[in-house]
């Protein structure tokens, strides 16, 4: 695609009136940051600028990865300046401090976290921009501001019967004052917030003009991939790279600090010349590391209480008497195979480090992109790009520290591609975990419950100001912050420190502990003769929000309705400030569960965009569905055994059920979508093949479990 | 060189002859909108059409491409008119959109061969994977495309 000279270099997509929903790729070398006010534009403040043309530019300090923040963000904005969605264009921001969001004082795109940080930043930022435009008009017309209106863009003088559309306005207001404390609209007078809009980015995903990563391309550019070593830890001994530079198009072969990357004037001869590189690695101290090992380490590190932390602590657990329910739980490492495989492209030349890459954390982007060139932040550029997927994966930024290496070694730019099966062996995985609850009943009421959770902090390493008191609260999600009142409760912490890297997956650690709680409660339900759903609706007397939510998912899939084959299984979770609830009709089919229908109900706040809402509750349910069904990571001589694919089976359109969504009305403050339906599918659909068969399941994948 | 023939246009390339077409629509012909996602015909998102039939061109050397007529997600329309496009954008199926070209190339031959597919068909013709989930959506789009052929 013919890339048009731009004055900045950003990826600026277009939308609506202008280009007809065409997404612009500027790719032009050596430019500027975006979010910088070009000639005749009204900065209003580094979230909004309105050109000549009427244009509303929304800078976005968020990453889109699918979940729809590049037309929820400027829905907010919109809305208090009154502009038309025909008229906005949204640029990702560069990597600035100014730009950082609340919950994390960085630049993060994750735990469903875009919409309630933004919520009131994007509100001021586009009711001052309004108020300056009201004044423009005002002034030019010589009236009073408090007599003017304003709609789609447009300033209205009603008694004079003027008009003035916000871009005619641009030059004068650029020239005002910036109002302090400008009052926000009441929900009532929302025009944008809570309608559906359609995408802003949905006319370049069907034609193919979305620029990935993977679609930059820079003059003169070559193309690498990177033998990494398949032990975790390990590093080059020496290797041969004879052979890898007899390949067709091969052009060099570097030593960096990850491994050997070979640089190529196509992706393809790159990853030939990685297949034929001869290596011989240090495998390092952990050759001897498998799954079994692990899952036998954290077994006994249960056992014997190594360490252990208490999160939380009410009543007096030891102390109830009654029937005596236990059980232990085992979850896998997963990926995150996003669509689009690890990659980004670098040019460090002349002192300056220019980085192109879908990411979802640009701030530590720019970091890693200073300790692969070893210049200083300020001469490294990051240019955030749209992502083929994110779920965690890219809150880390280790292909873009490669990138810069290699650029730096070769003296050329040059995109580092990753090929599937190093996407899948050098992730950072969703931690394996063991999981031992004992709950105990007494009058068919569950009066005290334990939960013990040994699994791997990621925050230890990636956010480390996080850990309270040593415990990693999201290993602790879903267990901690459970919906339901138990009199007697006690939930403790092993951390289990252990050579495989591993990171946040969407709804990190809900998306395992969310299974063991919602499995166990029903376990105890079953155990003390109860209906599940009435069970928990007795254990959520102190939470009407919850309990109502299970009401209407359960009245909508029609709770209790028999059906031939086909049982139902109920789940409800919490994340991160909101719930969501899932009801799953499940038959079983060659000893799997096949899930036909899935009734979910999602209580998140304030809704922005509901179909967004709804697609995020799609997605999120066939995300968890994926890993339940078939989804594992083992490690056997302390590398990953699966590779494609093919070995690491993922949701196809076969077993994909059909997904009915309800979102409870909401004037609450907006919480978070784009997890919270990961963590309940796995164990509705588990809770209904106890129904079918009589048998629960407590590890996961169900492939396993049912084998 | 190797002569082949993409969206109409007559290219000659310089690459070795087991390249596959998928690298030398994206790197050498900078075609974009198809996608490299397995490498080993496993997810789909490389799909195109040879001679009007889906094709993973992530796993088809070059060489054995030469005489067909390819065509990829940039031939479908110059306006998002094609009508599997428009289905797609009417049931807002895209979310991170990295898959969807093949998904659409693999609908648009799916609907070439059977106008009016079942949802058994139409489930077994689509094994591309969307790690996004938007496949209850894309049924739907398929079902709306063909109603409204």
């Amino acid at each position: 695609m013919d890339a048009p000279a731009l004055s900045r270099g950003t990826f600026i997509h277009l939308t609506g009136t202008l280009g007809a929903g065409l997404c612009l790729a500027c790719s032009v070398a050596r430019c500027a940051p975006s979010a910088k006010p070009v000639a005749q534009e009204f900065a209003a403040n580094i979230w909004v600028r309105i050109a000549p043309d009427d244009t509303v530019i929304v800078v976005l300090n968020k990453s889109e990865m699918g979940q729809g923040v590049a037309t929820g963000l400027p829905t907010i904005l919109a809305d208090e300046l009154d502009a038309s969605m025909d008229h906005v264009r949204t640029e990702f921001a560069p990597a600035d401090p100014r730009y950082v969001d609340t919950q994390f004082g960085d630049m993060i795109t994750g735990g469903s976290t875009s919409i309630q940080d933004s919520w009131l930043p994007l509100r001021q930022a586009g009711a001052t921009a309004r108020a300056m435009l009201i004044a423009a008009a005002a002034k030019r017309w010589g009236v009073d501001p408090s007599t003017c209106t304003t709609r789609d863009g447009t300033v209205h003088h009603q008694p004079s019967n003027r008009s003035a559309s916000y871009g005619s306005l641009a030059a004068v207001a650029a020239t005002l004052p910036v109002p302090a404390d400008v009052p926000l609209k009441t929900p009532d007078n929302f025009t944008l917030i809570g309608k559906h809009s359609q995408r802003l980015d949905i006319a370049s995903k069907v034609n193919g003009s979305t620029r990935y990563g993977i679609d930059v391309q820079l003059p003169g550019m070559l193309y690498a991939a990177i033998a990494r070593s398949p032990v975790f830890g390990g590093h080059v001994k020496s290797f041969d790279a004879t052979k890898a530079k007899a390949v067709s198009g091969v052009s060099d072969v570097v030593q960096v600090s990850n491994g050997v990357a070979v640089v190529a004037k196509n992706t393809w001869a790159a990853f030939q010349g990685q297949k034929a590189l001869q290596i011989v690695w240090d495998e390092g101290p952990n050759a001897n590391v498998s799954t079994a090992s692990l899952f036998a380490d954290a077994e006994r590190m249960a056992k014997e209480h190594k360490d252990e932390r208490v999160a939380l602590s009410r009543g007096n657990p030891g102390a109830a008497s009654g029937t005596v329910v236990e059980a232990v739980y085992r979850g896998p490492f997963l990926a995150h195979a996003t669509m689009e495989p690890m990659n980004a492209t670098a040019d460090v030349r002349d002192g300056r480090c220019e980085i192109w890459a879908p990411n979802q954390v640009p701030l530590r982007a720019r970091a890693a992109a200073a300790k692969g060139s070893g210049l200083p932040p300020e001469r490294c550029t990051i240019h955030t790009t749209y992502l083929g997927g994110g779920f965690g994966r890219r809150l880390e930024a280790d292909y873009v520290e490669e990138a810069a290496e290699v650029s730096t070694a070769i003296k050329s730019p040059v995109k580092v591609m990753w090929t599937r099966e190093d996407d899948i062996q050098h992730d950072f995985y969703r931690p394996m975990s063991v999981n031992v609850v004992r709950g105990v009943l007494s009058g068919g009421e569950v009066t005290a419950l334990t939960h013990q959770v040994v699994s791997a902090s990621w925050l230890r390493r990636w956010l480390p100001k996080a850990l309270k008191n040593g415990i990693d609260g999201t290993d602790m999600a879903e267990v901690t912050d459970a919906p339901y009142a138990i009199p007697n409760f006690r939930a403790t912490y092993i951390e289990h420190d252990h050579a495989i890297p591993i990171g946040s997956w969407r709804a990190p650690n809900a998306n395992w502990n969310g299974f063991v709680t919602e499995s166990f409660v029903d376990e105890l339900a079953h155990a003390a003769g109860k209906d599940p759903l009435a069970f928990r609706l007795a254990l959520l007397k102190h939470n009407p929000r919850a309990a109502n939510l299970l009401t209407l998912v359960t009245q909508k899939a029609g709770w209790g309705r028999k059906q031939a084959g086909l049982a139902q299984g109920l789940a409800i979770t919490f994340w991160n400030g909101s719930y969501g609830a899932i009801v799953a009709d499940v038959s079983l089919q060659d000893k799997m569960p096949k899930v036909h229908r899935v009734v979910a109900a999602v209580d998140c706040g304030t809704v922005v965009n509901p179909d967004i809402v709804v697609q995020q509750a799609q997605s999120a349910t066939n995300f968890g569905l994926s890993a339940a069904l078939t989804g594992k990571i083992t490690i056997r001589n302390g590398r990953v055994e699966q590779n494609n694919f093919y070995d690491y089976t993922v949701l196809h359109q076969t077993d994909a059920p059909s997904i009915e969504v309800h979102i409870v009305p909401s004037t609450a403050k907006p919480t978070g979508i784009g997890e919270v339906c990961t963590p309940p599918i796995a164990p509705a659909v588990g809770n209904a093949v106890f129904v079918l068969t009589g048998k629960r399941v407590r590890e996961l994948p169900f492939s396993d479990a049912l084998a | 060189m190797i002569s082949i023939t993409v969206n109409g246009t007559r290219h000659e390339v310089d690459v070795p002859p087991d390249m596959p077409l998928l690298w030398v629509i994206r790197d050498e012909l900078g075609l974009t909108g198809t996608k490299f996602g397995c490498g080993a015909a496993q997810c789909g998102a490389c799909t195109v059409h040879l001679d009007g039939a889906a094709a993973r061109s992530c796993v088809l050397a070059v060489s054995q491409v030469s005489g067909k007529q390819i065509n990829t997600i940039e031939s479908l329309s110059t306006d998002n008119s094609h009508p599997v496009q428009k289905a797609w954008i009417a049931e807002r199926v895209p979310q991170c959109g990295y898959c969807q070209s093949g998904q659409i190339m693999a609908a648009v031959a799916l609907l070439r061969k059977t106008p009016k597919p079942t949802d058994d068909e139409i489930a077994q013709a689509m094994s591309n994977i969307c790690r996004c989930g938007t496949y209850d959506r894309i049924r739907s789009a398929i079902r709306r495309a063909a109603a409204e052929a």
